[in-house]
C-alpha cells in the first residue's frame, strides 16, 4: 500500500534533456545545468529563454539545455548575447560560461557588457583551469597549483594572482547583481540557486546585468578523485574566492 | 519509507552522493555500467533508512538519482 502513497520527490526538470553527458565523473557543470534549468522553469521563462553557450567544457551545453542556443566565438558570450538581447528583447538572454573563456579572452567582453548594464545574465563556471584543453593555467588558477602549462605551480611573481571576477563585476556601474556560490555540498548548492534566481531575475525585471560565479571542481584537471576535488573547493577555492552576494542594487550597492 | 532509484547507466561511479548523505547508506557497487563505471547503489537491506531528504540527487552530477517518498501517516489513520 504504501507504494501506492509515493511521490517522487526528485526529478531532472523539462529543460535539461535526458541524455548521457560528456563531462567526467564528479564534474560540477551537471549541477549547474540543473539549477539552469529548474529556474527557467520556475520563472516560466523557459519557453523564451535564447542560450548563448561559450568554448570550454560548456561548448556542448546547446545539447543538454531544451533551449534555443546561439554558439559564440570564444569569449565572446556577453557580446553576442548583447546582440540577441537588442534584436529580441522579449526572449529571456543568458549566456553560460567557464573561467578560461570569460576571464582570459574574453575579459574585455564580461567587462563592457557588464559596465553598460545589459539586460543579460551570466554564469560564470569557476574551475581555475582550462577544463577541455588539457588543464592549462587560466587567469583563476590558483597560486601553487600544478597545472600543465605551470608544471611547478603557479608563481605570484610570473604569473600574477588570480582574478576575482566578481569582486570586478561588482565595482562596474550597469551590474544589478554579482554573487558568488559554490557547488561543493548540499546548502552552498542551495544558496548558489537563490543566487542564480536573483541574477535571473534582474533581467526578467529589467534591472540590469545579473552576474553569479559558481566555483566548481575539475578533478580529471586537478588530478584528484571526485570527493578530493569537491573537498579541494572547500579548503582551497574559498579562502580565496569567498562566497555572498557582492553587489544587490534592490540593498543598496556593495557588500 | 523513502527511497532513491539510481539511474544505473547514466551513474559515473563519481560517488559525490555518498559523501552527502546524512544516513550513509549509498555505496559503491561491484557492477560496472555500460560505460565501465562502477555505479553508485543502496544495498536492499540499507533502503528502509533513507530519509528522502534528497541530497544526494542535489548534488549529483549526472542527474542520475531519482527520490521517491512516502507521505508519514497521521496519527488516527488507519
Amino acid at each position: 500500500m504504501s507504494e501506492m502513497n509515493e511521490k517522487l520527490v526528485f526529478d531532472r526538470p523539462k529543460a535539461v534533456i535526458d541524455r548521457p553527458t560528456h563531462y567526467c565523473p564528479g564534474c560540477h557543470h551537471g549541477v549547474a545545468h540543473r539549477l539552469v534549468g529548474e529556474l527557467l522553469e520556475e520563472l516560466g521563462v523557459f519557453e523564451d529563454t535564447i542560450l548563448v553557450s561559450s568554448i570550454g567544457c560548456s561548448v556542448f551545453l546547446y545539447n543538454y539545455l531544451n533551449v534555443d542556443a546561439v554558439e559564440a566565438p570564444h569569449g565572446r558570450a556577453p557580446a553576442v548575447a548583447t546582440g540577441v538581447k537588442a534584436a529580441r528583447k522579449d526572449n529571456f538572454v543568458f549566456a553560460y560560461q567557464g573561467d578560461g573563456d570569460l576571464a582570459s579572452i574574453g575579459m574585455a567582453e564580461i567587462l563592457h557588457a557588464a559596465n553598460r548594464g545589459e539586460k543579460i545574465s551570466v554564469v560564470f563556471v569557476n574551475n581555475t583551469v582550462y577544463g577541455m584543453t588539457g588543464g592549462q593555467m587560466a587567469p583563476t588558477t590558483l597560486i601553487g597549483q600544478r597545472t600543465t602549462t605551470c608544471p611547478s605551480g603557479r608563481c605570484l611573481e610570473h604569473e600574477g594572482a588570480p582574478i576575482r571576477m566578481t569582486e570586478i563585476i561588482a565595482g562596474l556601474g550597469g551590474t544589478a547583481f554579482a554573487a558568488r556560490g559554490s557547488l561543493d555540498n548540499v546548502k552552498n548548492i542551495r544558496q548558489a540557486k537563490k543566487y542564480m534566481r536573483k541574477a535571473f531575475e534582474c533581467q526578467t525585471q529589467n534591472k540590469g546585468f545579473g552576474f553569479v560565479e559558481l566555483l566548481s571542481a575539475c578533478p580529471t584537471n586537478w588530478k584528484m578523485t571526485p570527493v578530493q576535488a569537491n573537498e579541494r573547493i572547500q579548503t582551497e577555492m574559498i579562502p580565496y574566492f569567498p562566497l555572498g552576494v557582492y553587489k544587490d542594487t534592490d540593498e543598496g550597492g556593495a557588500c | 519509507m523513502s527511497r532513491i532509484a539510481v539511474q544505473e547507466d547514466r551513474c559515473k561511479g563519481c560517488m559525490l552522493c555518498s559523501t552527502v548523505c546524512p544516513v550513509q547508506i549509498i555505496v559503491q557497487s561491484e557492477r560496472f555500467n555500460q560505460s565501465g563505471y562502477k555505479v553508485a547503489e543502496v544495498p536492499a537491506e540499507d533502503m528502509e533508512k533513507c530519509t528522502g531528504c534528497t541530497s544526494c540527487a542535489l548534488i549529483c552530477p549526472d542527474l542520475a538519482i531519482r527520490v521517491y517518498r512516502t507521505p508519514k501517516k497521521k496519527k488516527g489513520d488507519e
